[in-house]
């Protein structure tokens, strides 16, 4: 039978595949995806028809509005208050120095455009997945960066000049202070020990230094009651995302803690500062703080608000990354645990990664409403982005029915715009991150 | 009650501080801890409103403009010869006071109206009055009013809350004409609601009126009418036991009036320091030396109006002909010219 087959020569070979036929059109193409998409079912029929007839009422007079009998340019505002004006853009254009600045002054937003360039540059090197040396970007822009930043903004020498020494003797005990420090770490370091401990102490020293060369640069000093804008907007949502979650870690590692003191102090800082509403901690910071204190104690006008921002962002994270940590199960701890790892190693090797990677939904919601509470500084007196716009649109030169929600808009897109960006690059974290337990 | 908490609490700390400082006024009367703190500093120390067209907000480029404004620059013009050398800090209607309590500003520029309750119970100081305000009603052109004694049976916007609402219920009550309110919650809505024509008449702070009118469609359709409802004397505040101080800010506006008044502008001033008028050579600081009783230089009221000017150009700059406002100068004017606004003598 198979000898047969073999060797009797084949009634039929197929040369060449068939041609595909096109699949048939109620299966494919424009009309099928409408069909499968939006209107499948009469329920879904209805909500599409309902849906198409609101956006053929809402989006004409919007795309008017914005676009078509909106005001480009205009050196006042009698154009953009004449009947049947659209948005006025010409105002947002006018402003922008403003709204990016507030009073910062113009001859010197150079400090302040290099100071984000920089440190956008910095944030995308460090967050870029596939970025070589991310880690040293990661380093710059929580140590470095921000000294250099505070120097450049204020023109302020970035260490506190107090403690530079102008006596003889005083300049003296600096120089062997100097010797002690840089010979001490020279010594930690090539022992190969306490590497860390060596590297902060060449950094103190270094940071003294630029603190004592800084005002040879002769950059002019600009008071924080001059920031203002999307600068300020920016700043004190970076500090509260940068320092909120470090200490939210920290906080929920305390919290999770066998040691009684160090649990009960978590536990008390992040109920406390939970059970207290943002505005609050605002008001308190910068209106009863001044009344407690003598006035040469008092901090910054806008470093108060940062502390309070950071604070406030730090306990919400703290108890994120706790139910990341919560999400663990016991087998990894006593998997750690069992081939010897201490406790540091355990958490930062084993636990965090995972548990961080659980709650990244949760920690950009947390960063993304932080960003928008940052208007809330505006209550306290601080120009930050929403409140130049508020202030701007009461300009009796541009003053008119358009002018408010064209500002308005204009605030709207910005905040959308990065709130959007965050949220786009946790969904691409995520999905890295997830590659193992991916459905 | 949290708000009256708080004003306890500041009146108490100005009791501490007001109990400290008279007796070193009286030991050495050109010493003034205020002043000296600002000269050390290099910066007078301003709270300004954070946006009232007219009185105090940033323009373009983020400088400050105002006529209180001005009055901070004309008090640093006096001390350094530089109209720039203030630190404005924008204060909110609920933190201005304490900030002027704990010496975190050294005065409140922010259109605050000179009342009892703030001398007397939380313990500032008014030196003077920079503007004369008070409550007004706005209408259509075309309703032909031209008083508001006759908005009898109108329908008047007015924000919730407000003294502005308790005074518009006295003014009708007084005059035995009958209303209807429309009351929100923002003055912007009020405004929006008058606007569109859901009432007659809109009443707020006369100042406020202008500077709402220039937002409606059609500004030139509405006139604000010349009736004023109630007394609203706008001026600086300083925190009481530094009279020195209150001095200088308060010769600092009578400077700006007397130079008016003295037909001192900004353009003739150095002109005018030749000037064989007793008055002006006293004001200009040719003849006697009082500045120096103040602590600061005697042509203080020169570089007063070299660098700012006098207060009618500054009225005009701001909320006058010269700004979009076009605020009528009303009680405003010089005495000599039919208003209130009066400045004891330089001698």
């Amino acid at each position: 039978m198979s000898d047969a087959i073999r060797t009797s020569t084949p009634i039929f070979v197929r040369e060449s595949m068939t041609a595909d036929r096109a699949p048939p059109v109620s299966n494919a193409g424009p009309a099928a995806w409408i069909r499968d998409n939006l209107f499948p079912t009469p329920l879904s029929s209805v909500i599409t028809l309902l849906a198409l007839l609101f956006l053929a009422w809402a989006l004409p007079p919007l795309v008017r509005w914005l676009f078509i009998d909106a005001i480009w340019s205009a050196p006042n505002g009698d154009l953009c208050r004449a009947p049947g004006a659209g948005a006025c853009w010409a105002y947002v254009w006018q402003k922008l120095g403003f709204f990016m600045y507030g009073s910062y002054p113009r001859e010197e937003v150079w400090r302040v455009n290099l100071v984000l360039l920089s440190g956008a540059a910095l944030v995308v090197w460090m967050l870029w997945p596939d970025a070589r040396g991310r880690g040293g970007a990661a380093l710059a822009f929580f140590t470095v960066y921000p000294v250099l930043a505070f120097g450049i903004l204020t023109g302020s020498a970035p260490f506190p000049t107090r403690w530079l020494p102008t006596s003889g003797t005083g300049q003296l005990l600096w120089a062997f202070l100097y010797v002690v420090l840089i010979a001490g770490a020279g010594t930690l370091f090539y022992t190969g020990r306490l590497t860390a401990l060596a590297m902060a102490m060449i950094g103190f020293v270094a940071w003294a230094e630029i603190g004592a060369w800084w005002p040879t640069l002769g950059l002019s000093h600009v008071g924080t009651n001059l920031w203002g804008g999307i600068f300020v907007s920016l700043l004190v949502a970076t500090v509260g995302i940068v320092f909120s979650l470090p200490i939210g870690i920290v906080l929920a590692l305390g919290r999770r803690s066998q040691m009684p003191i160090v649990r009960f102090l978590s536990v008390l800082l992040i109920e406390f500062v939970r059970g207290v509403p943002l505005i609050t901690v605002l008001v308190m910071a910068n209106t009863m703080l001044p009344l407690f204190v003598p006035q040469d104690w008092s901090p910054d006008r806008l470093l108060r608000p940062l502390i309070g921002v950071a604070l406030f962002s730090a306990v919400y994270m703290a108890e994120v990354v706790r139910g990341g940590l919560q999400a663990i199960p016991k087998g990894q701890y006593e998997g750690a645990m069992a081939v010897g790892l201490s406790w540091w190693q355990m958490m930062q090797l084993i636990v965090l990664p995972q548990a961080l990677v659980t709650v990244i939904p949760g920690i950009v919601n947390s960063f993304i409403a932080l960003f928008k509470d940052t208007t809330l500084v505006a209550i306290v007196g601080i120009f930050d982005f929403l409140k130049a716009v508020e202030t701007a649109r009461l300009d009796p030169v541009w003053a008119g029915p358009s002018i408010s929600t064209s500002g308005y808009v204009f605030a709207a897109f910005f905040y959308f715009v990065f709130c959007f960006g965050m949220s786009r690059y946790s969904l691409m974290m995520e999905r890295r991150h997830a590659a193992g337990r991916k459905r | 009650m949290k708000k009256s908490v708080g004003y306890v609490f500041a009146a108490g700390m100005a009791a501490v501080i007001g109990s400290a400082a008279p007796a070193l006024a009286q030991t050495q009367p050109a010493k003034s801890p205020t002043l000296e703190k600002t000269l050390k500093a290099g910066a007078l120390s301003c709270g300004v409103n954070p946006g009232l067209a007219g009185f105090g907000m940033p323009d373009d480029k983020g400088v400050w403009a105002g006529l209180d404004v001005d009055l901070c620059r004309a008090v640093a013009a006096a001390i350094f010869n530089d109209p720039n050398k203030v630190k404005f800090i924008p204060m909110t209607a609920k933190d201005r006071f304490s900030a002027l309590q704990t010496g975190e500003i050294d005065v409140l520029a922010r259109n605050g109206t000179w009342t009892m309750q703030r001398e007397a119970e939380l313990g500032l100081l008014f030196p003077v009055t920079n503007y004369y305000d008070g409550q007004g009603f706005m209408v259509r052109r075309k309703l032909n009013i031209t008083s508001a004694l006759e908005l009898s049976q109108a329908s008047v916007c007015v924000q919730q809350g407000t003294t502005t609402e308790l005074n518009l219920a006295d003014f009708f009550r007084a005059n035995n004409m009958k209303y209807e309110v429309i009351a929100f919650a923002t003055s912007n809505e009020a405004v929006k609601a008058y606007d569109s024509g859901r009432c007659d008449a809109y009443t707020t702070d006369a100042s406020g009126l202008y500077a709402e009118r220039v937002k409606l469609t059609n500004a030139a359709e509405h006139v604000v009418l010349p009736e004023i409802i109630s007394k609203e004397p706008l001026g600086p505040a300083v925190r009481q036991g530094d009279d020195v101080w209150f001095n200088i800010v308060k010769w600092a506006h009578f400077a700006m009036v007397n130079a008016e008044e003295l037909g001192v502008t900004r353009a003739n001033v150095d002109e005018q320091l030749k000037s064989t008028k007793p008055e002006v050579r006293r004001l200009l600081g040719v003849e006697n030396k009082y500045g120096e009783f103040l602590g600061i230089p005697n042509d203080w009221a020169y570089r007063i109006v070299k660098h700012v000017g006098n207060y009618g150009e500054s009225f005009d700059r701001n909320l006058g002909a010269g700004s979009r406002l076009r605020i009528e100068r009303g009680v405003n004017r010089l005495w000599t010219k039919g208003g209130i606004m009066y400045a004891a003598p330089v001698r």
